[in-house]
């Protein structure tokens, strides 16, 4: 055993990377279940983002087109989830578990010809001045783009949803669908609207994992990441700030673990893989304290 | 002031099986206060949502001002000078008054400026309200002001108002009409739906009746009188529940400081009730919704338990028992949610007919089902209390309100319960339905019943009660007897303030 061996600047580094995809793939959700849909899909749409992005960065040899189309392919796949349940009125709990399913199969069928190559990675890129500060340049300043995309996006949906009108409307619209259609707000094009960034969020969060973080292309590769994205999400009380502290804590917490690991810790290595999950939810119960949107995962129908 | 404002003619929208409207015409005059009456079913949501662009007609048109109106949706509507106060309220519990207000709004201006506005025509109309306070913790009585104040920012012409009344006290029924006066006096016309008639003779210049989806008459309710509007609404005389005289017995149900918190964030905590309810009497209670009712009513039935002290049905302590046992004992309770609570609306009359009935009349032994008995059950309420169904196999959810309401009331009555508790029996159920259920409450007293009415309607509980409580903010006030009590007496029962004097003669 040789705690020497972690290096705490390191460990605080590699914490943004770790929790950037389900950072992302939260955030996405958080905004989907604001708007009173509970996608359950989250992991399918993620390891489609993940394929999807693998196959679009290797052709094109872009990572940044990589992300997009990512996004692209999320979206897709939210969208079939929101004309199933939206429009077609069926059930989002066994919907959204029928997506997780089908995503998984699409993207190993996807991903055939893509196992073992190589992903183009991100330009070295130096943020000037910030990225120079020591210590505290080293752990915040000197990561891929996607990292501080990530952010950007968490204090975007926390602007959108506290100071907008629109994000006021979308409130109204998870929180009493019926007072919101009585209104005149169109609920079903409003939620299509947040599935859809829902989606296109997992992907970003799958593609990180395949084109950042691992990276590489495997079936399966997203093991579970959707589900702690979703338990975030909850646990979070659907708020962006506990969101981000959530999607840190268990991040860190990953990172300790598999340093922990390797400096060859005296437990069992079961025990440190289920501490971040533990971790996580313990701290986030603790803080617990909000309820949920009145109108999540209730089925709309105009005529009631 | 004597202008047409809106002008409807021949609209006319069916629906699978049902007309709703069938040509039906009428105008409204600028600064006219106009009643829309009639019975449950009659057409009156379907025409005023036709007239807030919810609903498109099929036939018929609508003239606003002389101009054609067809508003595309309520957003139309409300630019075109329409406001609605609706009878469940739009509102949006966890968030702020002032946030509810902006979603009712086109183009609403800062938070700040809205919260100036609210306070400005809060003060104007008498209407109290902050706009910082979160919706969820309003009582009904603010609830509905956030809705009149967010249709009084937009200016409207014409104020359209569901059932407005329904849940408040009768103070806070004199504020509202003062403030409808006030709007009326200063131009706005206002469509007035009730079915509570003296309220529309004290209040409205004119008024419409439909029945089954078609205008049957227009009036002066100043002048004519709340039975002939009643028998115009039914299309049949009245019939009035008959009182027979009943000997009050021994007490059966005792509740002894029963307290609870409350159950969830929105709810109330019931503190120290006392009361007795003896047999061949009926207790009603009166109050305003979100006082206390459902927590007390959970309490009752067992599905909030509570310490075995604080209920006693014949003097067995029985606050910790569950509902089927309590029910074994004799004790039924009618929730006040028909479809979700008090029946399961995707199951059959005769599987509703067993989910309450099992225990009392022996429908299952040995763990299975008599299906036989059940089916002979249900089909005994449905003759009993006329519910009008095409079979006992059909959904609960497919019958409509009132037959819904007459069914859960009547399965159980036909139990023969020592003690049965009712929220709001009559609730949404049109005018002969409702007497059919008080006449069926008041032979259970007289067959030698306990009988605990919960009900926000007023003249019901003065009707067949025999003593009378209020409940406010999770307090109940000391009973006193129905007889001779007056408005003003219960006006201020209901606002919990009661004298030292009342409490002492209890």
């Amino acid at each position: 055993m040789d705690f020497s061996a972690i290096n705490p600047v390191l460990l605080l580094a590699s914490l943004m990377v770790a929790a950037t995809p389900i950072l992302l793939a939260a955030i996405g959700e958080l905004v989907v279940e604001r708007a009173g849909v509970l996608n359950l899909g989250v992991e399918g749409m993620m390891i489609t983002g993940a394929v999807c992005g693998f196959i679009v960065a290797v052709n094109s040899g872009s990572p940044w087109l990589g992300f997009a189309g990512a996004a692209v392919g999320g979206a897709l796949l939210s969208v079939l989830f929101g004309l199933l349940t939206q429009y077609l009125l069926s059930n989002q709990v066994a919907t959204g578990l029928a997506l997780t399913l089908f995503g998984l199969g699409l993207s190993a069928l996807m991903g055939q010809g893509y196992i073992g190559i190589k992903a183009p990675s991100f330009p070295d890129w130096h943020i000037p001045l910030l990225g120079d500060i020591p210590v505290i340049g080293e752990i915040v300043f000197q990561h891929d783009p996607m990292v501080y995309v990530g952010l950007l996006i968490v204090t975007a949906v926390w602007a959108f949803l506290t100071y907008s009108r629109a994000g006021l409307i979308l409130r109204a619209v998870g929180e009493n669908h019926d007072a919101a259609h009585a209104l005149g707000y169109k609920v079903r094009a409003i939620r299509m609207m947040a599935i859809m960034f829902g989606g296109a969020c997992a992907g970003l969060g799958g593609a990180y994992l395949s084109l950042v973080r691992v990276p590489q292309w495997t079936e399966g590769m997203t093991a579970g990441a959707g589900w702690i994205a979703l338990a975030i999400v909850v646990f979070a009380n659907w708020k962006p700030g506990r969101l981000l502290l959530g999607a840190y804590l268990f991040g860190g917490v990953t990172v300790l673990q598999l340093n922990l690991q390797a400096a060859g810790f005296a437990i069992p290595v079961e025990y440190l893989s289920m501490s971040p999950y533990l971790a996580t939810i313990v701290v986030l119960v603790i803080m617990s304290s909000g309820r949920a949107p009145g109108s999540l995962g209730r089925i709309f129908h105009a005529s009631r | 002031m004597t202008n047409t404002l809106l002008a409807l003619n021949g609209l006319t929208k069916a629906y699978p099986g049902v007309v709703a409207n069938d040509d039906v015409s009428f105008a409204i005059k600028e600064g006219e206060i106009h009643a829309l009456l009639g019975e449950n079913g009659a057409g009156k949501s379907t025409l005023v949502k036709t007239i807030y662009g919810l609903v498109k007609p099929d036939r018929g048109e609508m003239t606003l001002k002389g101009a054609a109106f067809t508003p595309a949706d309520p957003r139309a509507a409300r630019a075109s000078g329409i406001g609605m106060v609706f009878q469940h309220f739009s509102l949006f519990d966890a968030m702020t008054v002032a946030e509810n207000i902006a979603l009712g709004m086109e183009a609403p201006p800062p938070q700040r400026e809205i919260a100036r506005q609210v306070r400005e025509v809060s003060e104007k109309y008498g209407l109290p309200l902050d706009p910082l306070r979160i919706v969820g913790d309003l009582s009904a009585g603010e609830r509905q002001r956030v809705e009149i104040i967010r249709c009084l920012l937009q200016d409207p012409k014409l104020l359209i108002m569901d059932e407005p009344t329904s849940v408040l006290t009768p103070q806070e029924v004199e504020v509202l009409f003062q403030t409808l006066r006030k709007l009326s006096a200063e131009g706005t016309a206002i469509l007035y739906i009730s079915h509570k008639l003296e309220e529309i003779r004290a209040l409205c210049d004119q008024a419409t009746i439909l029945r089954l989806g078609a205008v049957v008459g227009e009036c002066d309710p100043k002048v004519t009188s709340a039975r002939e509007m009643a028998e115009m609404m039914v299309g049949a005389k009245l019939q009035v529940p008959q009182r027979s005289d009943r000997a009050v017995g021994r007490g059966l149900l005792q509740l002894d400081n029963l307290s609870a918190p409350a159950p969830h964030q929105f709810g109330t905590p019931l503190r120290e009730i006392r009361l007795t309810a003896r047999i061949g009497e009926i207790t009603g209670i009166g109050g305003v919704a979100g006082n206390g009712q459902d927590e007390l009513v959970a309490a009752l039935s067992g599905e909030m338990r509570v310490a075995a002290g604080m209920i006693k049905l014949a003097d067995q302590p029985i606050g910790n028992l569950p509902p089927n046992a309590r029910r074994k004992l004799g004790l039924s309770v009618a929730p006040e949610e028909r479809n979700g609570h008090a029946a399961a609306g995707e199951m059959s009359l005769i599987e509703n007919a067993l989910l309450t009935g099992r225990v009392p009349k022996s429908l299952a032994s040995r763990g299975f089902l008599r299906w036989g008995r059940v089916k002979d059950f249900a089909q005994a309420i449905v003759a009993d209390f006329d519910v009008r169904t095409p079979s006992v196999e059909s959904a609960a959810a497919s019958l409509s309100g009132g037959n819904l309401q007459k069914f859960v009331v009547g399965r159980e009555i036909l139990q023969e319960p020592k003690v049965l508790v009712v929220n709001q029996p009559t609730w949404g159920v049109d005018a002969a339905a409702a007497a059919a259920i008080r006449q069926a409450l008041l032979d259970l007293a007289a067959k030698g019943a306990a009988v605990v009415v919960i009900s926000q309607d007023l003249d019901e509980l003065m009707e067949i009660s025999d003593q009378f409580c209020a409940l406010n903010a999770g307090q109940l006030s000391a009973p006193r007897p129905a007889a001779g009590l007056t408005v003003d007496e219960i006006g201020l029962m209901l606002g919990g303030a009661q004298s030292d004097a009342v409490r002492a003669d209890a």
